[in-house]
């Protein structure tokens, strides 16, 4: 078998300490992104479990797939949820919500469950969009850009990369930083031209470490001019896939001059963690 | 009316939309002002490429847009409205009485 450089692991998460059976509100999110989707699962509050999975053929299978893990280790059947809310690319096909709330929303809403009321602009690299988005203090969203034209720059692009130079994707950030000179950043970080770039600047001798850190740093510059249309105002964060990448985070930052709020537990769960918060806003609602 | 302003100025403020991309030759973005966007319509009927269109958006307000399709390719579909000299008097902008609408380039 060849190895597929792009994978990552999918993984899920319950939270030990919580019984989910005296919580008076259990709702969902489930966010079906182009390259990978997340479910959330909310008892209350908080989080009771939640899993990323790879986005497969079609949205109803992935939602249906990303809920099944987060609830497998749990006795949660799907109908004791009381209120499911869907986001991301496919959102509107994701058969067991009750609301479709977009993305740049739920992003912000999960990022000021994460990060706190003083999130003020967060970053979104999913797989395949960057999205600026500016919210207050109770996460609702002021501003909001989005950048979708292309794959550069994102998760896709990113698998792309780390499959022309079989690295694993998950150490492309740490090898892009393990260089003793930061190379001059490759001219585009269009897929198709960085990838003939690339493999240009390995027949010319340049290590793959190079490579990667000259592609990390395009992206990141990408990702800082797109910023600057909105702005930053502090507190800062980066959410998505890309948020996990250290060779293109720590270049934004010290692009931006920034530093970023870390999100605990998972800087990828932000959009789904944002839907079950609306979820949950909304069965209260229901109720009243 | 009344209830919305009220709503707007005391209790959720609307947002900024920037519909669009950066490329290599320059930014393209039609900007939004919901604030004052009240979601009349007038400049969906006023724009000759049909590229705006009314939804309801997560805050359960009625706003315009650009439809997805378009928001990839505005240098082209709008450049009907921009001449490359003399003054530029965009449809969209005339017909919005709250002047929502914006252009980044
Ligand atoms: S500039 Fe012209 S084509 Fe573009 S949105 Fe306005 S009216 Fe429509
Ligand atoms: S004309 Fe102005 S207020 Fe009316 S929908 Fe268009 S942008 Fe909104």
């Amino acid at each position: 078998m060849t190895t597929e450089y792009f994978r990552w692991t999918e993984y899920a998460w319950k939270n030990p300490d919580k019984d989910w059976q005296k919580a008076d509100t259990l709702v969902a999110g489930i966010d079906v992104g182009s390259v990978s989707s997340q479910a959330v699962v909310l008892a209350d509050d908080e989080i009771y479990c939640y899993s990323n999975a790879r986005t497969g053929s079609n949205s109803p299978d992935s939602a249906k797939n990303a809920l099944g893990m987060a609830l497998k280790d749990t006795d949660i059947k799907q109908e004791n949820l009381q209120f499911v809310v869907g986001t991301g690319y496919g959102r509107v096909n994701i058969p067991m919500s009750n609301k479709a709330i977009t993305e740049i929303a739920c992003h912000a809403r999960g990022a000021n469950y994460m990060g706190g009321p003083t999130i003020r602009t967060i970053l979104d690299m999913g797989g395949q969009d960057l999205k600026g988005i500016h919210c207050d203090e109770r996460g609702k969203v002021t501003q909001f850009l989005m950048n979708d034209k292309c794959a550069a720059g994102t998760g896709r692009g990113m698998e792309v990369m780390a499959e022309l130079l079989q690295v694993p994707i998950v150490d492309v950030g740490q090898m892009s930083l393990d260089v003793e000179e930061e190379p001059p950043p490759v001219s585009s970080t269009c897929v198709i031209f960085a990838k003939s770039e690339a493999i240009g600047l390995l027949r010319k001798g340049w290590t793959k470490n190079m490579v990667l850190a000259a592609y990390c740093s395009a992206m990141a510059h990408r990702v800082v001019g797109l910023l600057e249309r909105i702005g930053i105002e502090k507190d800062f964060t980066i959410t998505g896939g890309i948020s996990k990448n250290i060779g293109v985070t720590s270049r934004i930052l010290k692009e931006l001059k920034v530093d970023s709020v870390p999100l605990k537990p998972d800087p990828q769960i932000a959009g789904a963690l944002g839907a079950s918060v609306f979820a949950r806003d909304l069965l209260l609602k229901s109720r009243k | 009316m009344f209830n919305r302003l009220l709503r707007r100025l005391v209790i959720l403020p609307g947002y900024i939309a920037n519909y669009g991309y950066t490329d290599g030759s320059g930014d393209y973005y039609i900007i939004v002002d919901t604030d004052k966007c009240d979601g009349c319509g007038k400049c969906v009927e006023a724009c000759p490429q049909d590229i705006l269109e009314i939804i309801t958006d997560d805050y359960d307000d009625l706003v315009v847009t650009v439809k997805e399709e378009h928001s990839k390719n505005l240098k082209y579909v709008c450049a009907p409205c921009k001449p490359v000299s003399g003054p530029v008097e965009l449809k969209c902008q005339i017909a919005c009485p709250s002047g929502a609408i914006t252009h980044s380039w």
